[in-house]
């Protein structure tokens, strides 16, 4: 990262998720870390050279954290490529994305790695960071590289939207990544009872005459992951739980201090099956949307912290991809931009304070990847966002970065807008 | 001749995408017109002037054979000009999407297009996208409005009414967009539904939508005064959702001494086509209390009158100007 010059930002609403407060103030940037921030700074005298920005009436706060994105590259660039992914993050005030190893080639190994860290550095300007497939090839059979992944740059192993169905697989592959504290991120979904349904399973997939997704298919994994985890002392992460009974098995595990984790998408936490409407493709997803109490357990889940993150699970897909009958058409849901101001309704609706929020957000990403990003503190890497929680707008898809425009926030009201994002002391979007 | 529906409302739908979203009001429209159609059907001179002029597209992506010449007929003896475009002779096979098809035929100015498709939704998908009338002929477990309306017609040509009559249908509902227009058709006229199947065979949550459910065939039939059985698919008998045709004949199968525990005058119906020896007898599907031959019948006059209400939301139509 190229020096950049000191910045003051006066008179902003500062959110703190480390220590979880709120506070009006000041913030110093200088050698693209946080130099000093709070109420008492001295604003009157800006070290040499400072740019000064004028936070008033805007909140400042870590940039996100996001552990789930699909970036079309390498292979699909047509999709995402890792500049149109940045501007996407960069526009919703995402400073670091965790990129999917799904892509053609696979990242499942470390020559593939290598390429990603050094394309992201060149291209991209908020900070894109590879995660590694768990198995060669993802098909869930042979586990990869996982020391020389990480000693490359992987900062966690998953096989993206594929779950790993044979269970010994799994035990080793756990048990091999905890000698080099390596992450295994896991999609909870088992595929023969998933296998045909393409939205949740309910009297509402009865109606649309759409085969079902039950919920047990994401239980049944999840339970036997937990026990593998039981056995084998590896460190787990489930990528994206999305109902009520997953919730009970997540808390039964920390309960018993297992090292376990889980995250949630931004989609079950804000729209739940009655959405898809008439056939809606785009919100044709992987978790499905599941039924409102779902929809309700999820946001208590963040609320309460069980549930560690939100991702975006950003997943552009085409007009080629999209533009089918419900059934036939890809999952996924373009986020990276619209992740904050959908993920800011929980906060309009009184579901959690801000700084909650920030945390499932930006610090529990942080922590469990390992980056020091996620909180204002000394020394701490200057990636910051200042938005306006409160700016209402109307979704345009057609103003979105990323190179597809599949939104399920299509025609939204959506409240928050960020105006500044800065990534290690620079600014790579402002408006 | 005089118009069919001059002295009648104007249908307020301009497609036909399913029962579901039609009044009770709508579907007796639809039923009196068929009514109508049935003696322009037996007549020798069965041509009419209604859609002379009009262009009807059949774009079938499933096959069919009597749902297709069903529609084709229909259409002829209004007088439209009618094209059948099917899976095999189409550019989907080169990867076109159903958009893209939707778009290419709308260019071409159809009046009227009849749609199977094997994907549920995928005909409201082409409806928004489309000029024309559309009118759903199945698409995938969602609905097949047609056919629930041409049940409904035999049953009250022979019964004389829907409300009040006890109707099971029977057998393979969770795949059967037959079994979903029906169930809110005779539920929207009164009529007190049972389905009857096992349940691997039923869609989660049909109790809520308007059926009492048996699982045991004998109870399930005990004084019904219709039996609707349906198409069990091939690839369904073999152990994935039951165990074997033999079993599934011996406890869901339409028979003579089952049959016998409905009502005397109970009347037998099958969308076809049929298995014979699987979910029906033969006996059963020849016999005195059996339908389904009228229900062919039936399925032309239903979608004259389906084109012909449909017809005066068309530009330049009449009841328009």
């Amino acid at each position: 990262m190229t020096a950049h010059r000191p910045v003051l930002i006066i008179n902003a609403h500062l959110v703190d998720p480390l220590t979880g407060t709120e506070m009006q103030g000041s913030l110093a940037v200088e050698h693209g870390i946080i130099h000093a921030f709070g109420r008492a700074i001295d604003a009157s005298a800006p070290p040499e050279g400072a740019m000064v920005i004028d936070g008033r009436g805007r909140t400042l706060a870590p940039g996100l954290v996001d552990l789930r994105a699909f970036v079309g590259e390498p292979g699909a660039e047509h999709r995402e490529s890792l500049s149109s992914a940045s501007r996407a993050a960069a526009a919703g005030g995402v400073t670091t994305v965790v990129c999917m190893p799904e892509t053609n080639p696979p990242v499942d190994d470390p020559a593939v790695v290598d390429y990603l860290v050094r394309r992201a550095r060149e291209k991209a300007g908020v900070r894109m960071l590879p995660a590694a497939a768990l198995t060669k090839g993802l098909k869930g059979a042979e586990m990869t590289e996982i020391g020389l992944l990480s000693e490359a740059g992987a900062v966690f192993f998953t096989d993206g939207t594929r779950s790993v169905a044979n269970a010994q697989v799994m035990r080793r592959a756990l048990t091999y990544a905890r000698d080099f504290g390596a992450l295994i991120v896991h999609h909870v979904e088992d595929a023969t009872l998933a296998d045909g349904g393409v939205m949740n399973e309910s009297e509402l997939s009865s109606r649309l005459g759409l085969p079902g997704i039950p919920r047990e298919a994401e239980t049944i994994v999840l339970e036997r992951d937990i026990s593998l985890v039981r056995l084998t002392g590896g460190r787990y992460h489930a990528a994206m739980i999305s109902c009520a009974a997953s919730l009970a098995i997540i808390a039964r595990a920390k309960d018993e201090g297992l090292p376990v984790t889980c995250g949630v998408s931004i989609n079950n936490l804000t729209l739940n099956e009655n959405d898809i409407g008439s056939y809606r493709t785009f919100l044709k997803l992987s978790p499905p949307l599941r039924h409102e109490d779902d929809r309700r357990a999820m946001i208590e889940g963040v609320a309460s912290g069980l549930i560690d993150v939100i991702v975006s699970d950003h997943n552009p897909q085409d007009v080629e991809t999209k533009r089918q009958p419900f059934a036939e058409c890809a999952d996924g849901a373009v986020g990276l931009e619209t992740m904050l101001s959908a993920a800011l309704r929980l906060v309009h609706n009184g579901d959690m304070s801000l700084p909650r929020l920030m945390q499932a957000l930006a610090l529990r990403p942080s922590d469990i990847i390992g980056l020091p990003q996620g909180r204002l503190l000394k020394g701490a890497p200057a990636d910051l966002i200042l938005f306006d929680p409160d700016e209402p707008f109307v979704l345009d898809p057609e103003k979105l970065h990323s190179r597809c425009k599949n939104t399920p926030f299509d025609g939204s009201r959506l409240q928050g807008r960020v105006h500044m994002t800065m990534v290690g002391g620079g600014i790579v979007q402002e408006s | 001749m005089t118009d069919l529906i001059a002295s009648s409302r104007l249908f307020p739908h301009r497609h036909l995408l399913g029962i579901e979203g039609l009044a009770p009001e709508d579907i007796v429209q639809l039923l009196d017109l068929a009514d109508e159609a049935v003696e322009v059907s037996r007549q020798v001179e069965k041509k009419k002037a209604t859609l002379r002029g009009r262009t009807q597209i059949n774009l079938f992506f499933e096959a069919s054979t009597r749902t297709q010449a069903s529609f084709e007929l229909a259409g002829k003896r209004l007088g439209a000009d009618v094209m059948n475009m099917s899976v095999g002779s189409s550019s989907i096979k080169k990867g076109e999407t159903l958009i893209d098809t939707a778009m290419t035929l709308n260019a071409m100015r159809p009046d009227l297009i009849v749609v199977r498709h094997h994907s549920a939704g995928a005909v409201q998908l082409l409806a928004r996208k489309v000029d024309c009338s559309v009118i759903n002929a199945g698409d995938g477990q969602h609905e097949h409005p047609t056919q629930a309306l041409l049940d409904a017609l035999t049953i009250r040509r022979n019964k004389g009414r829907i409300r009040g009559l006890v109707v099971a249908i029977c057998g393979d509902i969770l795949h059967s967009r037959v079994a979903r227009s029906n169930l809110i058709l005779l539920n929207a006229l009164g009529a007190d539904v049972r389905v009857v199947g096992p349940t691997t065979l039923l869609p989660l949550g049909i109790e809520n939508m308007g059926a009492k459910v048996f699982t045991n065939m004998r109870e399930g039939l005990k004084d019904a005064d219709i039996v609707m059985m349906l198409r069990l698919q091939r690839e369904r008998m073999n152990g994935s959702f039951v165990p074997s045709v033999k079993e599934y004949f011996r406890y869901f199968g339409l028979d003579a001494e089952k049959l016998a525990l409905a009502k005397p005058d109970a009347l037998v119906m099958h969308p076809g086509p049929m298995n014979r020896g699987v979910e029906i007898a033969s006996e059963i599907a020849d016999g005195a209390q059996s339908l389904i031959r009228e229900q062919v019948e039936m399925g032309v006059a239903v979608r004259m009158a389906v084109l012909e209400a449909l017809s005066k939301h068309l530009p330049n139509s009449e009841a328009r100007a």
